[in-house]
């Protein structure tokens, strides 16, 4: 089997004295469409933090290819080639749609300030450059007809593809979609799922997921990690560990 | 009639100045989300440096700005690596606020060290006498004119800087979510580093403008154009660029019409006063944006 595009071994983090995730393991094959689910408070995001760097790991390694990348400060996470969205969307929201795609293409962008300032034709390029890779990214996801507008101004589910447009935009191996339907209706959700299949396949992504929708789930994923306080509880292919009794205790209770 | 258009130029001229430096004021709080209250004083440590070079060492006008701008740039950016940064990310914004206040007397007292407590007096750095117009009735001088117009570029630049380069892209990101900013690959300590590096190039030519309109130099001769810049940055809407702009301008104007029109010793206090009566209107300032926060 090739390495694992995605590896985490004994993950851990402590605030204070709780655990917040406990000897975390995961193993992502490039490609692969993989869920981590888990009933509220079970460390989810908290691991999504651990991946970005926003925590620094107590202790655990995170190897990305192959290349340990524990304790990369967040910038440089991303330069790595690990992407996300957020639970709560956290887009500009006064910066027009256009702009906020931008924004994630600025690393692969290198002019300097002073090119722009003196106007140098170096500047014009690359901006041109951007804006048409940005332009392509809209287009994919069905917004360019709405490039110009204020971020804040899209409906929900646009602004939720677009944070995944953004995401794309800073060039990943990995994306981490937090919470990607949350506040969708099915019909929402049922595009969403198409949209994610699409963004694996058209851009070859590798794609961890946080969800509470099992539907969702259990639609797009093909392995799934259940976290609960902070532990795996279970670990596998999804529909296997769908039907794990101990699953379904942690998320409905007795 | 030409009694009030002298004054009122002239408060356009002295409103250039505070929107000049109400902008330092205003990205350093969009961007990095603080009051840097030593602002005030990087427009003195601007003075003497032009004073220095245009005296002491006998540089042209121009030649002397352009130094002052880079000291000041440089000492903008020390400040905040060695005094805010540590700061950042710090549970209260109570700490910076503070330190900011002490970078403040830090600067004061460091000019009075090296200047003296002695005032010096300026020479103005524009040599143009002015126009006049109305067979000499009004009398418009280089001064006022040269201040209005650098005012007026200088927010036309940083509208175009800003909206047209990745690097006030960049600032805008910051300005909403830092977080996010950073998870998209923006680097934000080098985004608030420009900031204030911009800041206090600006705060250099408001402090070549203040001493050329009012020629005495003192460790203390920022302070009181500082607060009125905070002044004029809050009625604006702190954080917005146009409305420092237009709280300047405003504050300006007020202070010359109150000042010639009213009395000398009100003036401060009508000024202060208005900012009182537009804050109980508009609590976000003149251009400033509603507040939402986020549940």
């Amino acid at each position: 089997m090739n390495m694992p595009l995605l590896e985490v071994k004994n993950l851990s983090i402590s605030f204070g004295g709780l655990r917040a995730v406990d000897d975390f393991n995961l193993s992502i094959e490039k490609g692969q469409l993989y869920g981590l689910i888990g009933p509220n408070g079970a460390g989810k995001t908290t691991v999504f933090n651990l991946l970005t760097g926003v925590y620094k790991p107590t202790d655990g390694a995170i190897l990305l290819n192959g290349r340990n990348i524990t304790g990369h400060k967040t910038i440089e996470i991303n330069r790595d080639g690990i992407a996300r969205t957020f639970q709560n969307i956290r887009l500009f929201k006064d910066l027009s749609v256009l702009d906020n795609v931008k924004l994630g293409l600025h690393h692969r962008y290198p002019y300097r300030t002073i090119t722009a300032v003196l106007r140098l034709p170096k500047y014009f390029k690359q901006e041109t450059a951007m804006d048409e890779r940005a332009m392509e990214l809209l287009k994919v996801f069905d917004l360019d007809g709405e490039a110009a507008t204020l971020a804040s101004n899209l409906p929900y589910g646009k602004q939720r593809k677009l944070e995944i447009a953004r995401a794309l935009a800073t060039d990943p191996v990995l994306l981490l979609l937090d919470e990607p339907a949350a506040g969708m209706n099915p019909n929402e959700t049922q595009e969403l799922m198409d949209t994610i299949r699409f963004v694996r396949d058209k851009f070859d992504m590798t794609i961890l997921l946080i969800e509470h929708d099992m539907k969702l789930v259990g639609g797009i994923c093909e392995e799934l990690t259940v976290l609960n306080f902070g532990q795996v509880l279970k670990q596998g292919a999804t529909k296997e560990v769908l039907s794990d009794p101990e699953v379904i205790k942690a998320y409905i209770g007795e | 009639m030409l009694d009030f258009l002298n004054t009122f130029i002239s408060g356009i001229s002295l409103g250039s100045i505070y929107a000049i430096i109400a902008l330092g004021y205003t990205m350093v709080y969009g961007i990095a989300k603080m009051l840097n209250f030593a602002h005030g004083d990087v427009i003195m440590v601007g003075g003497y440096l032009v004073y220095t070079g245009m005296i002491s060492w006998g540089f042209n006008p121009l030649l002397a700005i352009l130094f002052a701008m880079v000291g000041c740039t440089i000492l903008g950016i020390l400040t905040e690596r060695i005094a805010y940064k540590p700061l950042r990310g710090a549970t209260s914004n109570l700490a910076v606020l503070i330190t900011a206040i002490g970078m403040s007397y830090f600067l004061q007292n460091i000019s009075l060290q090296i200047f003296t407590a002695n005032p010096k007096s300026f020479t103005s750095v524009v040599k143009w006498e002015g126009i006049s117009l109305a067979d000499g009735q009004l009398k418009i001088q280089g001064v006022t004119i040269i201040t209005i117009l650098t005012g007026a570029v200088i927010l036309l630049a940083l509208q175009l800087f800003i909206n047209k380069t990745k690097a006030g892209q960049a600032m805008l990101a910051v300005s909403e979510d830092k977080g996010a900013a950073t998870l998209m690959g923006i680097d934000v300590n080098k985004t608030i580093s420009l900031t204030f590096a911009i800041g206090s190039g600006l705060a250099a030519i408001a402090g070549a403008l203040l001493c050329s309109a009012y020629p005495v130099l003192t460790p203390y001769t920022g302070a009181m154009p500082g607060i009125k810049a905070f002044v004029a940055a809050v009625l604006g809407g702190i954080g917005s660029i146009p409305g420092a702009m237009i709280g300047g301008l405003l504050l300006g104007v007020a202070e010359s019409l109150s000042k010639r029109f009213i009395s000398t010793q009100l003036a401060d206090a009508i000024v202060f006063t208005i900012l009182i009566i537009v804050l109980l209107v508009r609590p976000t300032g003149l251009m400033g944006r509603k507040l939402q926060e986020k549940v």
